[in-house]
């Protein structure tokens, strides 16, 4: 087992800890949290594979992880600033209360 | 041309107009309806005059000058192919021009004569409008140059005679004397619809003088008289029987006489007007009219045309028929109705026999002297507060004595008094030219008894209306015991100016009229040819016409001797007691009062085949075609029903099944759509998982 495949199974772990998390909980900010971790899985993929790829020298890698970060922490601020209007307006965050959209 | 042959159309228009505007006034405004009427008939008169004046200064040299306008009314068919233009016009010649003048005169004289008479009544205004309506179809129908135009007007007044007879609607008899009327004139009618069309068929147009394409002038004439139809009858003389029976039906010739007493349940200004001297006599014009038509025959016969036959014994016949009815006659009207008949049959016999001069003398004079009878007539039943009985009046001649003094005039000219009035001239000319008849002398006899039965009734409708005493007027006033016996027949009174006033000026034609057709200067018979004609005195004492006027005085003096010794001299003060000829011969007397039972026979073979006919076709409506009609709307009902079943059971419930179908499917879908946001992560968790499966299969593949 590499070091590739040991950062690969962590990121794995981490993404179905993610999913777990989004799909099962009811909580809006608990599934907020699912999906950044699902998103830091998915940077962490990222990182691993540049850092023991063939081009390891060109910090392509790290920038894109860096603003794939930054890209996150808005959609995060976003994500909170619309949870915190839904609960303004149903008084809740139970995401099971919230389906004014369904057929 | 003059200036009046233009404007011709404005004689009927005045009127016509008159009428529309009387129409539109409400019942209360009597007086302006009057005026109305009257102010255009005093200018229409004025109009005729001036009519009559172009045509007297256009003497002709041998045939009368027709001044006329024609226009084109409408076309119908393709003009290049079958179709064919409608000419109407008008025409100013002798004829015309007389009729125009005497019409609007003898109208003029009446209308006036109406306000008196129909003072009481309420509904004046409806009465001026017809009047007026009437005047203007009787003088389009002089003036027409085609025979639709004429037969339009003709339907025209017979509309108005029909409104007019029933105008005391109200009344069952006056409303069944007006159908009758209009019914009986309509078989005449029918006649000469087909005798116009038969003649417009021939010769492609209905004017009468069209610059020598005329349906009258020779080109025409020529071409119909070489054509036969059946039994070798020449085609002129079938369409000129065709049109002779319009003249039947519309003067009261036999044998359809029978509406035209009965029309004396009109007010008497009407039958004065209508059913005397105008309308009646427009069978006569007609006649008069197509004249050319009628004696048209082959050169190569010489013998009289066979239409001239048929008017002239339809003529004789009439004459006498009608005056022995009028002998036995209670009522005054119905006597003077029964004259009129006669006197129509003595028009159509001086047609028939001495043509269009003859006849036409005797239409003018006896417009004016009948009009006179019946205007006094009216005056009488009006100064007698509505008895029309003579046997119930008496000794008027003191209460009355202007209307006495006119009637005498009238009866005296109907009755041909010798020399002094205008009948004796008129009819004079008849007996002369039924005398020189060729073919029969019968009709010259039938001629001459009328002319007796005529003196004899006219002198006992005079003994009894104004001679004798003073008869009571109703038997349960007499009876009614108290009281002495009234004098006279009510309050008798003599008749306002206004009525009394038209008697005079209708004495005075009565009598001066006669003297522009005696055989001493016979201006009138030369202005109607186009003749000029000359006082010639010497013709007066020639022995022939000096024969048969002593004849005919003859004639008439013993009528009159015989109607006053039976009537005159008697004093009946009774009401009601049998008339002398009826203690004579009660058997003859009955059925002359009974008009020889035309009516009844009528009734008992047209009327009552008519009315078979009718039930017959009504029993074939209510049995076979409405048995046949409810099958097929039962046969409907129950395709209807099938129908409904179908749509029900078939349309409906596969609709609705399909309806429901996609109503729970889309149900179903919708479910999926929980707007949980966490089922739809669900779904793509489980979509990635299936996916990368696939691909990891894939891979080792």
């Amino acid at each position: 087992m590499t070091q590739l495949t040991a950062y690969l199974l962590v990121s794995a772990l981490l993404f179905a800890i993610g999913l777990a998390g989004a799909l099962t909980r009811r909580n809006a900010i608990i599934v907020l949290v699912g999906i950044e971790l699902m998103l830091n899985a998915a940077n962490l993929n990222f990182i691993a594979f540049w850092r023991y790829g063939p081009h390891a020298y060109v910090l392509t890698g790290v920038m894109f992880v860096i603003f794939s970060i930054g890209v996150a922490a808005a959609e995060a601020a976003v994500g909170l600033a619309l949870i915190i209007s839904v609960y303004r307006h149903y008084r809740t965050t139970n995401l099971d209360q919230i389906d004014e959209l369904k057929g | 041309m003059d200036w009046i042959v233009h404007k011709l159309w404005l004689i009927p228009a005045l009127p016509l107009l008159a009428a529309g505007l009387s129409a539109l006034l409400r019942q209360r405004q009597r007086r302006l309806a009057a005026s109305l009427a009257i102010g255009a008939m005093v200018l229409a008169l004025g109009l005729s005059c001036m009519a009559f004046a172009s045509a007297l200064q256009h003497p002709g040299h041998g045939a009368p000058v027709r001044q006329g306008v024609n226009f084109f009314w409408f076309q119908y068919g393709d003009p290049q192919a079958s179709g064919a233009a409608v000419w109407l016009g008008w025409v100013l010649d002798p004829l015309s021009a007389i009729m125009l003048v005497m019409l609007s005169l003898v109208g003029l004289l009446i209308f006036i004569y109406s306000i008196g008479y129909m003072a009481e009544d309420e509904n004046l205004t409806r009465f001026f409008c017809f009047l007026s309506l009437f005047a203007a179809g009787m003088l389009g129908l002089v003036i027409a140059n085609s025979l639709l135009l004429l037969f339009i007007c003709w339907e025209l007044v017979g509309l108005t005679s029909y409104l007019l007879i029933g105008f005391w609607y109200h009344k069952p008899s006056a409303a069944a004397a007006a159908k009758k009327a209009f019914i009986t004139t309509r078989i005449g009618d029918l006649a000469l619809l087909l005798g116009m069309v038969w003649l417009y068929s021939q010769t492609g147009t209905l004017l009468f003088y069209d610059g020598g394409n005329g349906c009258l002038e020779t080109s025409a004439l020529a071409r119909l008289v070489t054509q036969t139809t059946v039994f070798g009858m020449a085609v002129s003389t079938g369409i000129s029987l065709l049109i002779f029976c319009g003249a039947i039906g519309k003067s009261g010739q036999v044998p359809l006489h029978v509406w035209l007493p009965d029309a004396m349940e009109g007010p008497t200004p009407v039958s004065a007007l209508i059913h005397a001297a105008t309308m009646v006599a427009a069978g006569v014009f007609l006649v008069a009219r197509v004249y050319p038509l009628m004696a048209a025959h082959p050169a190569s016969v010489a013998h009289v045309p066979g239409p001239l036959q048929v008017i002239t014994w339809v003529g004789a016949l009439t004459a006498v028929f009608a005056a022995s009815i009028a002998v036995a006659q209670m009522d005054i009207k119905r006597i003077l109705a029964y004259s009129t008949v006669s006197q129509l049959g003595f028009m159509m016999l001086g047609l028939g026999t001495g043509g269009v001069a003859v006849g036409m003398f005797h239409l003018i004079t006896h417009a004016f002297f009948k009009a006179l009878l019946f205007l006094g007539a009216g005056s009488v039943i009006h100064g007698c507060h509505e008895e029309q009985d003579i046997r119930r009046m008496g000794g008027l001649r003191l209460l009355m004595p202007v209307t006495f003094g006119t009637y005498a005039i009238g009866m005296l000219a109907l009755s041909g008094f010798p020399l002094v009035v205008s009948g004796f001239w008129s009819k004079d000319a008849i007996l002369h030219s039924a005398n020189g008849w060729s073919v029969s002398h019968w009709p010259f006899y039938l001629g001459a008894f009328g002319a007796l039965l005529t003196a004899f009734y006219m002198t006992r409708q005079v003994c009894y209306v104004f001679l004798g005493s003073a008869r009571s007027s109703r038997p349960e006033e007499a009876l009614s015991g108290s009281e002495p016996p009234q004098v006279g027949c009510y309050e008798v009174h003599e008749s306002p100016a206004v009525m009394t006033i038209p008697l005079i000026v209708l004495a005075a034609f009565a009598v001066l009229l006669g003297f522009v057709g005696t055989p001493a200067w016979p201006w009138l018979q030369g202005f109607l040819n186009g003749q000029p004609s000359a006082p010639a005195p010497n013709a007066l004492v020639e022995p022939e016409v000096l024969r048969l006027m002593a004849l005919s005085s003859v004639i008439v003096l013993s009528g009159v001797a015989l109607g006053w010794r039976l009537y005159g001299r008697r004093k009946r003060t009774e009401g009601i007691e049998p008339d002398v000829l009826e203690r004579i011969r009660p058997d003859i007397f009955a059925l002359l009062s009974r008009k020889y039972f035309v009516d009844e026979v009528y009734e008992a073979s047209v009327i009552h085949l008519n009315a078979w006919w009718a039930s017959a076709c009504d029993w074939l409506d209510s049995r076979v075609w409405a048995s046949v009609v409810l099958l097929a709307s039962y046969a409907v009902i129950a395709l209807s029903w099938l129908n409904r079943l179908l749509d029900e059971y078939v349309v409906n419930l596969g609709f609705d099944g399909g309806c429901r179908g996609l109503r729970e499917g889309g149900t179903c879908f919708s479910r999926l759509q929980s707007g949980r946001i966490q089922s739809y992560l669900r779904v793509i968790g489980v979509g990635l998982a299936v996916l990368v499966l696939l691909l990891m299969w894939g891979c080792h593949a």
